[in-house]
This record gives structure tokens, sequence and C-alpha cells, in this order.
């Protein structure tokens, strides 16, 4: 978490460890403080924790429910449980029931934890409701393909207060009907959208993708292993952001910038992240 | 906030009319400016945000939806992004975004079980005869006169047709050991006056005498707990909310009433609107909260005239205002309507819906004490709850302890409905056995099959529970609720497997569909259940587990009591051997 380290610490126990975080400092950083790994999916470590997802959560001593451990305060004298019987259970559940109604073909980290957890999406009812949505190419920047879609609310936090404060997008509607949407779902040219991509470089699915990745993916040619990234400075103007150029075949197929650089948080705009397009 | 994106649809004349209506009250408005904690802790201003549901109900009420060039307009006046303003107005069942193409009037029906079972097929088949637009809608709070109807006008007045012809009687009326409901039928409810001649505003005199501590100590001591569902003692949460700094807190009467089954508040309201305004105010000038608010349900057309009425009266007499009776403190009331949302009768998604945003609930802690309503100290209670306060103001906590049991003082409202002779709003002290409650409304009819206690988040009790002293602590150690005090009557003759998948379905269709376990949960449950009753077989142990292990994820990983609750009908039915096995 960044600015919220201060002097004070707090200790916590997560399983048989003590482990000193810096008030205001989550469960969560405490889990990693301890090493010990952490499903996460609305989490983003620049993104204001939502807390929605619920794969995180732990089992707090005192607590009657479990409690998400990417958003909860580490307080003094806390006492954590990861791996107990009632967080695998949630935890697996949460995986499992995401995958009967989303296709998380291309989430790898989202499979290796359901294959974790033992997570068996095919004991439902057959046939049950699922995303079920078009993909949306509306432009040649990037494309939209909510069956993918967990409704993990980042590309929203990435577009309205978290980054880029455009709010181009909302959860709509409600229950198993929700969706990201624009409003009446307009397209995104027609909508508030300044192409800065911020949302695309969150998704966690890949229900964002960029455009040249959907077309070498339809193409059956997208090769991640022949990729090789090349980091340089935005040119465009004197801010200085870092770009990372995904290139394959001598061709850059996509753009992204690291979470950690002091300038970015992982945010561009439309010159940095689609730039090269034009070039 | 960067500037905000319209698109080109332009409002039309009459919608423009419609968002002017609204906006113009700012002035009125208490709260002109303010923040909101936003989930993890940033603020930001959100300065005319809080009346974008006004607004949206008045676009819905001028033309029978929300057009893209309305909601623009709206918007775009209140500095909100479109594509929230239209997250927001798709979270409401009484708000349209596609063109019904006509503008009449839509005609609600209740699907839930009190009405089905009261024959609302055929409610529903005749209304749709005579050519009305029918909605199928979840409990319209009026299951004591079921099957229940409720008429959302467009350009003409809502109204509730069983509204017309009733001659209200309360089953208990001219029972002097009633306290919460002592003025409800006899007292005029459009007339301070009247309420003055029944002891009105009596208390709220005596707490002014008395001073914020004494009136905190009395609610404690008493032991009044909420009458909302989660039974929090009234006390610590006032305690708590009087012990914040700063001026800007607010009391918030929760009057969304959603829990199927429920109908007590919207009697109360409609029968003693001063009673609500009154105990608000104590609760005002208790916690040193200047700002009261009460959030009603959108199908409850006259509550919610009763209560404007109240509140006009009360300012006129001084009784709300910048001097509150002499007191020299400031308390006044602005009310506000759901859109058809049962979450949004949990207190944080409650607390988002006024502010404008989509009523999904917040992860607690923090806690509404500290941080509720524009991420201020908040007291939000029940109107039952509130009430109660009067008599135990007026004759203090001992009188009031007088009767109830040990740890469930004083007395209880149930909402009675089904299969009893007379349905209705009974007040009993806690502690009354549920079969000598059920006798009060006249006995069951015809043979008892099952009771749910609680409403669609209670529970399944069988006829071998009649016993069951109806208390906090006698429900607990039972493994049921008493919830918001809802009683539904099953006898024999009932389909309980389409009461219980009905069950399913209201949680289904009333998730706010923030978190993975009651947004899939809630789905697949329901699911299980349809599969079930269609297959008229057992269930089967591989589908026994699943509807387990669901449960448990959505008690142990839910963000909120919706998901806590989801699945606790669901599973009592299973185990009182109600639905699952082969037929
Ligand atoms: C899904 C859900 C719906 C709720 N609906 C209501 C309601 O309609 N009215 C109400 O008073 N409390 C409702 N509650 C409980 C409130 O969150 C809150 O506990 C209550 O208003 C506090 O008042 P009390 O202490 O006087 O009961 C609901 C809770 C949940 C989880
Ligand atoms: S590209 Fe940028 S502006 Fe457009 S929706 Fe994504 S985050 Fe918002
Ligand atoms: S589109 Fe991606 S980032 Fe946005 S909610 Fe869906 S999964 Fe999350
Ligand atoms: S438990 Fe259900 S209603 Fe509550 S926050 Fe989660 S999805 Fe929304
Ligand atoms: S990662 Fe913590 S709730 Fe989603
Ligand atoms: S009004 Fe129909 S069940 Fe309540």
């Amino acid at each position: 978490m960044s600015g919220v380290a201060t002097e004070t610490a707090v200790t916590i126990r997560v399983d048989d460890q003590e482990v000193a975080v810096p008030e205001g400092a989550t469960i969560l950083d405490a889990c990693n403080a301890a090493g010990v790994d952490t499903p996460t999916i609305c989490y983003g470590p620049t993104l204001t924790p939502v807390n929605v997802c619920r794969v995180c959560v732990v089992e707090l001593d005192g607590s009657r429910a479990l409690v998400p451990s990417c958003s909860r305060p580490a307080e003094e004298g806390m006492v954590v449980h990861t791996d107990s019987e009632r967080v695998r259970h949630s935890r697996k559940m949460v995986l499992e029931f995401l995958a009967t109604g989303v296709d998380l073909a291309q989430a790898e980290e989202m499979g290796q934890w359901a294959e974790h957890y033992g997570a068996d999406p095919d004991r439902y009812v057959p046939g049950g409701e699922t995303m079920n949505e078009p993909v949306r190419v509306q432009d040649n920047l990037y494309i939209r393909d909510y069956d993918k879609c967990v409704l993990c609310y980042r590309c929203v936090e990435a577009c309205g207060d978290d980054a880029q404060h455009t709010y181009a997008i909302s959860v709509a509607g409600r229950g198993f009907g929700a969706r990201i949407s624009t409003e009446f779902d307009v397209t995104l040219p027609d909508s508030a959208c300044v192409y800065c991509g911020n949302c695309v470089a969150v998704c966690p699915t890949n229900a964002l993708q960029f455009k040249t990745e959907f077309d070498l993916r339809q193409a059956a040619d997208w090769r991640p292993e022949d990729q090789t990234v090349t980091q340089t400075v935005c040119s465009y103007c004197g801010v200085g952001c870092n770009l990372e150029l995904h290139v394959q075949d001598n061709q850059i197929v996509k753009c992204t910038s690291p979470d950690d650089h002091d300038v970015t948080q992982g945010n561009l705009c439309i010159k940095g992240r689609f730039g090269w397009n034009y070039v | 906030m960067a500037d905000l994106h319209f698109g080109d649809d332009q409002p039309t004349n009459s919608e423009r009319t419609a968002v002017d209506a609204v906006v113009p009250e700012i002035d009125a408005a208490t709260v002109t400016e303010t923040e909101r904690l936003v989930r993890g802790g940033r603020s930001r201003r959100q300065g005319l945000r809080h009346l974008l549901l006004p607004v949206l109900h008045s676009l819905q009420h001028e033309i029978g939806w929300i057009s893209p060039g309305g909601l623009n307009c709206a918007a775009e006046r209140l500095g909100v992004p479109p594509a929230e303003a239209y997250g927001v107005a798709t979270f409401y069942e009484l708000l349209r975004t596609t063109d019904p193409g006509h503008k009449e009037d839509v005609v609600h029906v209740c699907v839930d079980p009190t009405c089905a079972i009261a024959g609302n097929g055929e409610l529903r088949a005749s209304l749709e005869a005579s050519g009305a637009r029918v909605h199928a809608s979840p409990c319209l709070g009026q299951c004591e006169r079921a099957p229940a109807v409720f008429v959302q006008g467009v350009s003409r007045p809502d109204r509730v047709p069983a509204d017309d012809d009733e001659d209200f009687r309360l089953p208990q009326a001219g029972d002097t050991g009633l306290r919460v409901l002592r003025r409800t039928g006899v007292v005029d409810p459009t007339s301070l006056d009247s309420y003055r001649q029944h002891g009105g505003y009596q208390a709220l005199a005596q707490a002014i005498d008395m001073g914020p501590d004494a009136v905190i100590a009395a609610v404690s001591e008493s032991g009044l707990s909420g009458r909302g569902g989660a039974a929090f003692p009234t006390g610590i949460k006032w305690r708590a909310v009087a012990d914040e700094p700063g001026p800007d807190k607010h009391v918030v009467a929760n009057c969304d009433e959603s829990e199927p089954g429920t109908f007590k508040d919207r009697i109360v309201c409609e029968h003693d609107p001063f009673a609500v305004i009154e105990s608000m105010t104590i609760a005002g000038l208790a916690t040193g909260s200047p700002h009261g608010w009460i959030y009603i349900r959108g199908e409850y057309p006259r509550a919610t005239a009763r209560l404007e009425g109240a509140i006009a009266q009360a300012r006129s007499a001084g009784l709300l205002g910048d001097d509150v009776a002499g007191s020299g403190q400031r308390f006044d009331i602005e009310l506000r309507r759901g859109a058809g949302a049962y979450i949004c009768g949990e207190e944080t998604a409650l607390f988002n819906s006024i502010e404008g945003f989509r009523g999904e609930p917040r992860n607690k802690p923090p806690f509404p004490t500290t941080h509720g309503l524009f991420s201020q100290p908040t007291a939000i209670n029940n109107p039952e709850t509130l009430i109660n306060v009067l008599d135990i103001v007026t004759d203090g906590p001992e009188a009031y302890r007088s009767v109830g049991t040990e740890r469930s003082p004083g007395t209880r409202l149930f909402c009675l409905s089904g299969r009893v002779a007379v349905p209705g709003l009974y007040e009993v002290p806690f502690g009354t056995p549920l079969g000598n409650l059920i006798e009060m409304a006249g006995g069951p009819v015809g043979s008892l099959a099952a009771v749910l206690l609680g409403g669609a988040a209670g529970v399944f009790v069988g006829p071998d529970a009649l016993d069951m002293p109806l208390s906090l602590e006698d429900t607990r150690e039972a493994g049921a609720t008493l919830g918001s005090g809802v009683v539904t009557v099953f006898d024999d003759t009932v389909d309980m497997q389409a009461v219980v998948v009905r069950i399913a379905e209201f949680f289904r269709d009333e998730s706010c569909g923030q978190c993975v376990p009651c947004r899939v949960g809630t789905k697949r449950q329901h699911e299980v259940l349809v599969e079930l009753q269609s297959s008229g077989k057992a269930l089967s142990p591989r589908r026994s587990e699943l509807i387990d292990d669901m449960a448990l994820a959505m008690v142990d990983a839910s963000i909120c009591g919706l998901g806590h609750t989801a699945a606790s009908a669901v599973r009592s039915a299973l185990a009182l051997g109600l639905i699952g096995n082969s037929s």
C-alpha cells in the first residue's frame, strides 16, 4: 500500500508466524510479508480495495464471518488463519462459482488457484445461466469480451476515482444480470472513453484486450513465449511515462506500464498506450 | 473530477421539467456538500448527487421510463457521470431504462408466498385480461390483505387500490396493553392536534428536560434492541453516535420494509406517523445529530404522504427545524423514496442509495456509527424500534421492562399472514409462545404444516414449535429467528416446493450482485431447487452436498446479510422434510 507507511508497526499472527507491518497495512500485506501466497481477483496494488470477489478471505479469530484480507486493516494482536477448512472452502467456492458462468480460459492465475483448491464447476445443474455476452469490437484499439468478465470492478475503478477520472463505464443492472456498461450500452466511441487503456491494463481475465492481441488470438497466432519486452520512455510529452513494448515477430502487439513506476502506477494515456498503432 | 462527457441525446421539454421539479430543492436540502468514503477511504465532493434518485423518480413518473435524453439531462444537472447514473437507474425495479412503448400505469402484482396462497394467479390473469400492464413484484408489504397490488402511475399519482375501501381496524383495537400500537387506528394520522390529544409530544418535552445522556441511559437500561432484523442494542448504537465529535451526524429511520411477509412499518407509518417523527427527533437530540432522514420503500404511497404531512405540520409547529421545541437544538427530516430494491433496507446500501450511488452494501467495519450516511456518524433504526423509545422516556426503563422476558424486554410487533383466520398486525410481549400468537389471529386455517419465522431471510419451523416462546434468546436457541417479525402460516394444502423455489428466486432477484458468493450462489441455489421441483424425485446426496457447500460459502464469505441468510429458509425446509422427499 502506498502512502500509508508510518513509523508505527502493528504485529499480527498469520498462521504460525508473527509479522510486523506498518500501521494502515492490510491483512493481505501481512500475508505477503509472511510469505503466505494469497489468491486475489478484485484487488490491485494501485486500486482502492472494493473487496467484492471474496477469494482472498481469511479466518480472523473473534469474527463470525470470514474477512477479506485485501481491505481489512491489520490491527495489533489479530490472529489470522489462511488455510483453515473454512478458508479453503470459501476460496474454492468463489473460484468454482466464477467458472460456472464465466469463460476463464485466459485467466491463468485463477485457473491455477482453482486447481489448487479443487474447484469443480461441473457439479452444477446442466444448462445453468452464464454471462452470455457478444464480444464488443467497436474500434481498432481494444475489445470487450464480457463472457470473460468476473465483475471485479477493477476497470471501473481504473476509469474512475483511482486513475483516469473519466467515468466512462460503470456496473449496471443487478444480481446475476449485473454487467460492466457505458450509459445505455452505447459504443465506446460514443461514450466518454478517451482510450487510455488503463482498464485493459488492470483486467485480470483478458475480458478487455488490445485489438492486436485479439486479432492474433483469433488467428491462433498469439505467442507470448515468442514475445520480447522492451523498456522505453514515452516520447509524446514531457511527463516521462515508462512504457513496456511487447513485441512479437518485430511487431509491437501490446503496451503496458509497470505498476510500481512512480509516475504512471501502471496508467498511461492514449498516446503512450496506443500511439504505436499509428507508427 | 475531470470534465464529464455527455452524449448527444437531448431531453424533451417534459423531461427537463421533471428534472427541474427536483433540482431547485437544493436550498431545502439538508446536505448540500457531501463527502463519501469511497470504499477504501477516499473522499470526493458530491454536491448534488444525493438528488439523483429523486430526479430519476421524477423522470420515470413523467413519461414511464428513463430515456437517454432524460438521463443526460439529470446527469448534467447533478454533475454525475452518465455511465454512473445509468448504473444507478438500472439498479432499481421501479425504474425502467427501456422504452415501454406506452404511457399507461404499471400494475405490480405480488408473487410472494402469502399472495400466491391467496390466489394472485387468478388476480393476475383477470388484470391481464382487462388490458392492464402487469408486472410481477416481490412482496408489496400488504400481506394481511393478500393478494396485493400496487399501481405505479405515469403522470398520475401511484396508488394502492386496497387503500381506497379500507376502514382500518387493528385486530387488537381497544386492547389497553398495547404500547407501540396504542394510538394506531385510534389517532387521526393527519392531525398533529389529534396526536397531541393522545399524549403525543410529551416524550419529546420530557427528553429535552432529561438531556441527552439521561435519555440514552434510559434507552440502554430498557434493554431495547433493534426491530429491523439484527436485534442490536439501541442504547449502544446511540451512545456511540453521541460520542462522535463533529456537527454533521445523522439519524435515519429505515422504512424500506421489504422482507417478504413484513407490513408492520407500513401500518405504523400510515396510522401513527407523528410517533415516527417524534421518536426520530428524540434520537436526533440525544445523539446530537441535526440531520434526520426517512428512507421509505417506493411502493408505500400512503405512508409516504402521511409522513410528509406529519413532517410539514411538525415543522410549522416548531417541533422540527432550527430550534426544536425551544431546546435550542436543530433537527429536521428529509424523506427519500426507494425504488424497488430489497437490498436498500440493508443499512449501508441504504446510505449509498440516498447518496445517489448504486445500493450496494459496504464492507463493515467501519460501522455506521462512525462512517454512515455521507461517511458521517449515523444512528439508523427501524421505526418500530424508534417508537418504543417514547414509552421508555415517559414511563422509565423499569416500567418498560415489566413486560417481556429478562433478556428480551418489552413487546414485539408480529405480521401474521398466510393460512390464519385473521391476518394482521399483532403486538405481544416478547416470550409469548408461537401457538398463542397464532391463536390470537383466530388460529390456523386448515391443518398446520409449517410456519415461516422472520421472512425469506428466516427459517421454517414445524407444528412441534408452537410452544416456542417468541423471545430473542429462545428463538436463537432453537436455531430460528424473529427477524422483522414475520409469521407466515402454511397448511397442508400449500405446495411447499413452490414456496421454497420462490424464496430462492427472491434472493436471486434481489442480490445486488456485488460479491461472488451471493451473486452466483443465489443463482445456482435457485437452479438446483428448480431442478429438484421439476424432477419430482428426492434430493440426491450430491445435490444436498452442493446446497450445503453453497450455503456455507454464502454465510462465510458474502459481504452482507442478504448473502448470509439466502440459504437459511431453504435449508430449514429441507431439514424439516417440507421439500426434498420424492413426491
Ligand atoms: C438484506 C437486508 C435488508 C434489510 N432490510 C431492512 C428493512 O427493510 N428495515 C429495517 O429496519 N432493517 C432492515 N435491515 C437491517 C438493517 O441493516 C439495520 O440493521 C436496521 O435498520 C437497524 O435498525 P434497528 O437496530 O432498529 O433494527 C436489513 C438488513 C439486510 C441485510
Ligand atoms: S480506455 Fe480509459 S477512458 Fe476508456 S473505458 Fe478504459 S479506463 Fe476508461
Ligand atoms: S472487464 Fe475485466 S476488469 Fe472489468 S470487471 Fe470485468 S473482469 Fe474485471
Ligand atoms: S451478499 Fe449479496 S446483496 Fe450483499 S453485498 Fe454481496 S451480492 Fe450484494
Ligand atoms: S481480492 Fe479481496 S475481495 Fe477480491
Ligand atoms: S404483499 Fe404479497 S407476500 Fe407480502
